[in-house]
C-alpha cells in the first residue's frame, strides 16, 4: 500500500522515536491481548479447541450465522446494486437524502437497530400483527436477519457506487450503440467492470454479518442451539456458563474468520488497484 | 429508484420511525422525563465523556501511526499497516474478550480494568484505532514532499516544518478520522459489554443502558435515550464535516 | 444518408439544438465543427440514440429512427474517451457486436481479423486496453464501431485525448480508411484544421444552430458570416473588416497602390511589432493607429523587398475586394 521503493535511509532520531511509540502501541493495543487469546486457546493443544467448537451448540450456532449471512448477502447484493445505480445514473430529485440514508446504518448503534426492530416488528409494534398470523420476527430468525441485513447494508453501495462513478457510463453507451440491449450491457459490461468492487463489498458484508453483536442480542431469543450466532455464544459461554475456555476457543474461531477477511480484503484491494 | 427507495424504508426507514415515534408516545414533556432521569442523565454524560478522550488519543496516536506507516520504512511494515484494518474485522464481541483476557480478573499482568471507565477508554480505542490512520494515511501520502523541502530550504526545522505546512494539510482528515471514531464510540456496544461491567452512574454506557431499559420493558425510555444518541451522532458527524469542509477550503484557497 | 429535421434539445434553460435540421449524402464524410457547447456533440448523440430529442426526426437510410433504441440503429459509434471495455481483450472488444448478434464463430473470427489487420492492431490482440497506447484504443474503438457493418459512422472527437502529432497521423488514416470502406461517416470536431483536413462536408454549429454547411473551400473562400469566417481559419481585422490574414497587402509607401485601388479604399497606417519568418510564410505583426492588433502574412518575396523590422511605419490594405453579391455587411469592403 505505502511505497517501499525509496530507498532506505538511516533514519533520524526522531523517526526512531515515532516509530517505537507507534509500534509500542500496536503492540500493547493489538498484538498482546490477541496473542494472549490465542495462547490461552492452543495452551493445550488443539484438542480441546476442536472440541470446544465442534459441540452441538457451536455447530448450531455456526449454522445459523452462515444462515444469516446467506440471507443478508443476496439481499444486499441484489438491493445494493440497484441503489448505487439509481445513486449514480439516476436523476431525480431526493438523490442526496437517498445517499443520506444508504449512510444511516454507519451511524446508528447496533443497540439502537435493535430497539428500532423490536419497536417496528415486536409484538407491540405497528408491524405486531404479523405476530397474531403466526409470524414471529422478533426472537426469531426473520428478525435477526431484519438486524443483520440493516448493519450491513452501506458496504456494498459504499463499494460499487464510487466504480460506477469513475467508469461513468461511456462504455454501457458504447455497448448499446454495438448492438446490446440493457440486459446484455449490464450482464456484459456493467457487471463486469464492477466485479472487485462488488467482491470486495461482499468480503465486508460477509464479515459484519459474521461479527455483528449488538443487533443481534436484541432480537434474538437466544437459546443455544436454536437462535444463538458464534458471537452470541461467545457472549453467553462467558456470562451465563462461565465457561471462559469456550468463549475464548468460539472467539478464537472468528477472530480466524476475522483474518480470513482480512487476507482476502488485502488480496482484492491489490485485484482491485490494478483493474 | 422506486425499487431502491423501497427497500431503504423497509431496511432502514420505518425501524428509525417507529423508534422516532415510540420516543414522543408520552408526548413532548414524557421524551424530556425520559432522557432526564437521573441514570439516563448520567449514562449519557460517561458516553459522551469517554468517547470524546477515546477520540483525542485516537487523533494522536492515530496520527503518529499514520506518519510511521507513510514516512518510515523499516521490515515488516506492511505487515504492520495490515494490522491496522484487524479491529473492523474483528467482531465487537471478540475484541471485548480479547482485551479482559489481558486486563480482567484473570490478567496475567496484574492490571485490572474490567469495570472502570479506564477499561472503556481501552475497548472504545481498540475498536476505533482504524478511523484515524485510515483517514490520514491517504492524505499523507498526496501531501508534496517538495513543499516540505521547500520550507526546509527556508530555514524551518523538521518540527515547524510539520507543524506549519504537513499538519494543516492533515487536520481536515484527523477531524474527520475522529468525528467517525467518535460516532462509533457513542453507540458502541459488543466491545464494551464484556469488560464494562455495566455499573450504573460509572461505567454503564448508554447503549447498555438502553438495554437495560427494553430488559425491563420500558421502551418509551429506550427510544427516548436511543434518539438522543442518534442525534448526538449525527450533530457531531455534521459538525466535523463542516469544520473539516472549512478547513479545506481554506486550503484551496491559498494554493 | 442521414436527415435530421427540425431537431431541438433543451437542458433545462440551456438550448443545446435551437431548429437544427441536416442532410448528410450517403458515402460521404462530415464534419460537425463548432466551439464547446455549440451543440454539435449532441446532435451526433441524437442521431445515435443516446440522446432523446425534444423535437423533430431523425432519419438514417429511409427509416424514421426517432423512437428507435440506439442498439437498433445500425450505427457504430466512437467515443473521445475510446469507451473501451477495459475488462475484455481487444479481439474481445471488436468481437462484442457480433458476439451480441449471436454471428457464428467463424463468421466472427474471419471478420474481426480482417478489421484487426485494417486497423493495424493485428498483433495485439491478446492485449487489454490498459495496455495500449491512446492512438491504439482510439483505433480498437474503430474497428469495434465498424465490426457491425454499420449504415453510418458516428465519431465524437475521435482525437481530441490525443497529442497532436498522432492526431494528424489518425485523421489521415481515416481519411484513407473512409475512402476504402465508404460508409457515411460524420466527425465531431472543435478544431478547424481537423475538419479541413478530412471531411468533404463541413457543418459549423454555433450556439445550438447550423451556421453554415458546405464544402470545406466553400466555407472557407465564401463564409456567410462573421462566425464561420473566424472560426475556419485565421482572420485579420481591418477597421470592421475581417480579413483572411494572406489576403493583406502591406507597402512602405502608399504610391505603390493605383489610384482607383486607392480611391476604391485608402491603406491603413501601422506599426510593425514582431516579424516572424516561417519558410515560405512571413507572419508580421501589426498595431493599427486605432491600437488594435493584427497580423498580415506575406510571403518571403515581399519580405525580402520590404525588409520589414520592428519599429517601421507600413501601409496595410486588403488585396482585393471581395464582389458585391458575396459579401454581406461585416465583409464588404
Amino acid at each position: 500500500m505505502t511505497s517501499t521503493t525509496q530507498k532506505r535511509q538511516k533514519p533520524s532520531a526522531g523517526t526512531l522515536i515515532l516509530r517505537t511509540i507507534a509500534l509500542v502501541y500496536l503492540f500493547v493495543l493489538l498484538a498482546v491481548p490477541i496473542g494472549l487469546i490465542l495462547y490461552r486457546t492452543f495452551a493445550n493443544g488443539i484438542g480441546p479447541f476442536i472440541d470446544s467448537i465442534t459441540t452441538p451448540a457451536a455447530i448450531s450456532a455456526f449454522n445459523l450465522s452462515l444462515l444469516l449471512v446467506a440471507i443478508a448477502v443476496p439481499l444486499n447484493v441484489v438491493f445494493g446494486v440497484i441503489t448505487s445505480l439509481a445513486l449514480v445514473r439516476g436523476r431525480f430529485p431526493g438523490r442526496k437524502l437517498l445517499q443520506a440514508v444508504v449512510d444511516l446504518p454507519f451511524a446508528v448503534s447496533p443497540i439502537v437497530v435493535g430497539v428500532a426492530l423490536i419497536l417496528l416488528w415486536g409484538r407491540d409494534g405497528w408491524f405486531g400483527g404479523l405476530e397474531t398470523l403466526g409470524i414471529k420476527v422478533i426472537y426469531g430468525i426473520p428478525g435477526m436477519a431484519l438486524a443483520t441485513i440493516f448493519v450491513t447494508l452501506p458496504f456494498v453501495v459504499r463499494e460499487v457506487e464510487p466504480v460506477l462513478r469513475e467508469i461513468g457510463n461511456d462504455q454501457e453507451q458504447a455497448a448499446a450503440t454495438l448492438g446490446a440491449n440493457p440486459w446484455q450491457t449490464f450482464w456484459r459490461i456493467t457487471l463486469p467492470s464492477i466485479r472487485w468492487g462488488l467482491t470486495y463489498g461482499i468480503v465486508l458484508t460477509v464479515a459484519r454479518a459474521l461479527g455483528e453483536f449488538g443487533a443481534v442480542i436484541m432480537v434474538s431469543s437466544g437459546f443455544p442451539g436454536v437462535s444463538q450466532t458464534l458471537t452470541l455464544l461467545v457472549h453467553a459461554r462467558y456470562i451465563d456458563d462461565h465457561n471462559t475456555y469456550g468463549a475464548y476457543a468460539a472467539a478464537t474461531l472468528l477472530m480466524g474468520l476475522a483474518m480470513l477477511t482480512l487476507l482476502l480484503m488485502t488480496l482484492l484491494d491489490r485485484k482491485r488497484s490494478h483493474s | 429508484m422506486g425499487v431502491a427507495t423501497l427497500w431503504l424504508s423497509i431496511i432502514v426507514l420505518l425501524p428509525l420511525a417507529a423508534l422516532a415515534v415510540t420516543s414522543m408516545e408520552n408526548g413532548v414533556a414524557g421524551f424530556i422525563d425520559a432522557v432526564t432521569q437521573p441514570a439516563a442523565l448520567a449514562t449519557l454524560r460517561i458516553t459522551v465523556t469517554v468517547s470524546a478522550i477515546v477520540a483525542l488519543i485516537n487523533v494522536v496516536m492515530g496520527t503518529i501511526v499514520a506518519w510511521v506507516l507513510v514516512r518510515d520504512d523499516f521490515p515488516g511494515k506492511r505487515f504492520v499497516n495490515a494490522t491496522i484494518d484487524l479491529p473492523f474485522a474483528l467482531p465487537t464481541i471478540v475484541a471485548s474478550i480479547v482485551l479482559l483476557a489481558l486486563y480482567g480478573p484473570n490478567s496475567p499482568i496484574g492490571i485490572h480494568l474490567n469495570a472502570t471507565p479506564a477499561g472503556l477508554v481501552v475497548a472504545l480505542t481498540f475498536v476505533t484505532l482504524p478511523f484515524v490512520v485510515r483517514a490520514v494515511q491517504p492524505v499523507l501520502m498526496e501531501v508534496d514532499r517538495e513543499v516540505e523541502q521547500a520550507a526546509h530550504s527556508l530555514g524551518a526545522g523538521p518540527w515547524t516544518t510539520f507543524r506549519r505546512v504537513v499538519l494543516p494539510a492533515l487536520t481536515p482528515a484527523m477531524i474527520s478520522g475522529a468525528g467517525l471514531a467518535f460516532a462509533r464510540a457513542i453507540g458502541e456496544y459488543g466491545s464494551v459489554v464484556l469488560i464494562g461491567g455495566n455499573i450504573p452512574h460509572e461505567t454503564q454506557v448508554a447503549s447498555q443502558y438502553i438495554q437495560q431499559q427494553i430488559e425491563i420493558d420500558r421502551p418509551v425510555n429506550a427510544a427516548a435515550v436511543s434518539v438522543v444518541l442518534l442525534l448526538i451522532s449525527f450533530l457531531s458527524l455534521f459538525v466535523l464535516r463542516l469544520w473539516a469542509g472549512r478547513t479545506q477550503r481554506h486550503e484551496e484557497q491559498d494554493a | 444518408m442521414i436527415d435530421v429535421t427540425d431537431a431541438r434539445k433543451y437542458y433545462g434553460d440551456f438550448t443545446a439544438l435551437d431548429d437544427v435540421s441536416l442532410s448528410i449524402p450517403a458515402g460521404s464524410l462530415t464534419a460537425l465543427l463548432g466551439p464547446s457547447g455549440s451543440g454539435k456533440s449532441t446532435l451526433l448523440r441524437s442521431i445515435a440514440g443516446l440522446e432523446t430529442l425534444d423535437a423533430g426526426r431523425v432519419v438514417i437510410s429511409g427509416d424514421d429512427v426517432t423512437d428507435v433504441p440506439p442498439q437498433k440503429r445500425g450505427i457504430g459509434f466512437v467515443f473521445q474517451h475510446y469507451a473501451a471495455f477495459k475488462h475484455m481483450t481487444v479481439r474481445d472488444n471488436v468481437a462484442f457486436g457480433l458476439t451480441i448478434r449471436k454471428r457464428p464463430k467463424n463468421e466472427i473470427n474471419r471478420k474481426v481479423d480482417e478489421l484487426l489487420e485494417i486497423v493495424g492492431l493485428g498483433g495485439l490482440q491478446k492485449r487489454y486496453p490498459a495496455q495500449l497506447s491512446g492512438g491504439q484504443r482510439q483505433r480498437m474503438a474503430l474497428a469495434r464501431a465498424l465490426a457491425v457493418d454499420p449504415q453510418v459512422l458516428l465519431l465524437d472527437e475521435p482525437f481530441g485525448a490525443l497529442d497532436a502529432k498522432v492526431r494528424a497521423d489518425l485523421r489521415q488514416w481515416l481519411r484513407r480508411l473512409h475512402d476504402e470502406v465508404h460508409v457515411t461517416t460524420v466527425l465531431v470536431t472543435h478544431d478547424q484544421e481537423e475538419a479541413l483536413d478530412v471531411a468533404d462536408q463541413i457543418a459549423v454549429l454555433n450556439k445550438g444552430r447550423i451556421e453554415q454547411i458546405g464544402a470545406p473551400e466553400d466555407l472557407y473562400e465564401r463564409p456567410v458570416n462573421d462566425f464561420v469566417m473566424s472560426f475556419l481559419g485565421s482572420v485579420a481585422k481591418i477597421g470592421p473588416h475581417l480579413v483572411r490574414p494572406h489576403d493583406l497587402r502591406l507597402e512602405r509607401a502608399l504610391e505603390r497602390w493605383s489610384p482607383e485601388e486607392r480611391a476604391e479604399m485608402e491603406p491603413s497606417k501601422a506599426t510593425v511589432g514582431r516579424v516572424v519568418r516561417l519558410g515560405f510564410e512571413v507572419r508580421v505583426d501589426l498595431l493599427d493607429e486605432a491600437g488594435e492588433r493584427l497580423s498580415a502574412e506575406i510571403t518571403r518575396r515581399d519580405d525580402e523587398r520590404l525588409a520589414l523590422k520592428a519599429g517601421d511605419v507600413v501601409y496595410v490594405r486588403p488585396v482585393r475586394a471581395l464582389p458585391p453579391e458575396e459579401a454581406f455587411p461585416a465583409l464588404a469592403m
